[in-house]
């Protein structure tokens, strides 16, 4: 098969980009997305164009390194998964593919599809610390947790911070990612001591970076690949709301 | 005082304002509509009404500054909060395509919201302040006055609500605003238990109990201006 794939190309930063249309070499149906623009790049090098640049890693859906907004969706037109994990045989032979990077403030772009997805780790960052005993391993369940809350705990725990729900947002939101971080601690009890300090953290570096605010639409959810809940979003709103209320804990006479 | 600034200052905050204030809006549009669904009981029972909230002044008052405030809330955190929203992209996507999986409703929820707050301007212009010239139909609501068996007066609401729907302008204009702040229910209602993190009901249950609730709203609001207009009320005042 063959397809054409419109293309950002932008130099860097600084300069003005634009699309650029490309008709791709002979592909196998059964290359991934990441595959067939290889292929493309080679082509292009042969012929000493710039090759396209564009985020990859694992190729495995595991590492969130991928991004790519395909046909106006991120990570293409399947349901929970990456953009490495989309297959050719998911378009159509001759189709005309609109190949984008994420766009939002706190992205900033870097070259043709590659964006800077430091302000994740910015967030992550500001979650800061657990209280855990360190040492030895502890003995086997000696910290009982709820079935129900170990689950919800991996679900969260899935997200890869790929930035596909800031991507898809049209406020450029970033809470489904930051719900699915505060989440995953929050619902275990090894991440019970710090919970109230990290919700306000997270949430206080999110507004800062720039990031918009959630209307619900729900976009970010159907564009997962870890099929993160918006679920998540309404239990951060939750803890943050307690946490607000409850303000910074008074000290008492005894530390005095 | 800071518990308020920090609120301000977080997106979140803001959203939990919105959310509450649309509570509490949502509460007025219901009580709003179950008093002026009077109007199907005839002339003296929705005077009456009308004449029992003018005799309140204190709550009449309350009510008014309340609801003020709340519409001032709820459309200062919605402008806030859209601008930052607005700044979060500052290159859009070239495909031309809306938000993946995202509702008609979710995504115009600033423009149906702007549109309501300018209607409820003419709404309160056209029959709280009753000011001849947006009427359209050249009468003075003010002057209509209902006269009682024991020789008293009281204002004839009931006679200024069908002489105000009976221009087919005015009352499209009110159908059309209705229809779109029941657009706006539809995901605000569902939406709101999201911000403030009830997850008591399921999602699915929520998105069903905003639409359910928006096209009741809508199909108690759209009667009045609709059976005015098609005569099945207020016959006896046209005549």
């Amino acid at each position: 098969m063959k397809v054409r794939i419109k293309v950002w190309r932008q130099k860097n930063a600084d300069s003005q980009g634009a699309f650029e249309t490309y008709e791709t070499p002979t592909l196998n149906a059964n290359m991934s997305f990441l595959e067939m623009l290889d292929v493309v790049n080679e082509d292009l090098s042969m012929k000493g164009q710039e090759p396209i640049a564009f985020d990859h890693d694992c190729r495995e859906g595991i590492c969130g390194t991928c991004s790519l907004v395909i046909n106006g969706k991120p990570h293409g037109p399947h349901r929970k998964v990456a953009t490495c994990q989309t297959y050719m045989r998911s378009f159509q032979d001759g189709e005309t593919i609109v190949v984008e990077p994420f766009r939002a403030k706190p992205f900033p772009l870097i070259k043709d599809l590659v964006v800077n997805r430091k302000s994740f780790d910015q967030i992550i960052q500001a979650g800061g610390f657990i209280s855990v005993r360190t040492g030895s391993a502890p003995d086997a369940n000696s910290v009982p947790v709820p079935k129900i809350n170990s689950d919800l705990a991996m679900d969260a725990a899935q997200c890869i911070g790929c930035g596909a729900c800031v991507a898809a947002c049209k406020n450029a939101s970033a809470m489904l990612f930051v719900s699915a971080k505060v989440s995953h601690l929050g619902l275990l009890p090894q991440g019970q001591p710090e919970r109230e300090r990290r919700v306000l953290a997270m949430v206080g570096t999110m507004d800062e970076l720039g990031f918009g605010s959630c209307t619900v639409t729900g976009s970010c959810e159907a564009v997962c690949p870890k099929d993160i809940s918006l679920d998540f979003i309404a239990r951060m709103n939750r803890d943050y709301g307690y946490a607000l209320i409850k303000g910074e804990p008074h000290r008492n006479s005894a530390e005095d | 005082m800071k518990v308020i600034t920090r609120l301000w200052r977080s997106s979140l905050g803001r959203k939990f304002l919105m959310a509450l204030t649309g509570i509490a809006l949502w509460g007025f549009v219901v009580g709003h509509l179950i008093g002026n669904l009077q109007v199907f009981l005839g002339a003296d029972k929705l005077n009456a009404y009308a004449a029992f909230l003018k005799s309140q002044p204190g709550l009449l008052w309350g009510a008014r500054l309340g609801l003020l405030a709340m519409v001032g809330l709820h459309v200062a955190s919605a402008i806030s909060l859209s601008a930052q929203n607005k700044a979060a992209r500052p290159v859009d996507y070239g495909n031309g395509l809306p938000p993946h999986a995202s509702s008609y409703a979710s995504r115009t929820m600033l423009m149906s919201g702007l549109i309501v707050a300018s209607f409820i301007l003419y709404h309160l212009l056209h029959y709280t302040l009753l000011v001849p010239a947006v009427n359209l139909s050249g009468a003075d609501f003010a002057g209509y006055y209902q006269k009682l068996t024991d020789g008293s007066e009281r204002h004839d609401v009931y006679r200024m609500l069908v002489i105000g729907f009976r221009h087919p302008v005015v009352a499209g204009f009110y159908l059309l605003s209705i229809a779109l702040l029941c657009l706006h229910l539809s995901h605000g209602l569902s939406a709101m238990f999201q911000s403030l993190g009830v997850t008591r009901f399921t999602r699915l249950g929520r998105d069903r109990f905003a639409k359910i609730v928006g096209i009741l709203i809508f199909v108690g609001y759209a009667s009045i201006p609709a059976a005015v207009v098609l005569g099945l009320i207020g016959k006896e005042v046209v005549k």
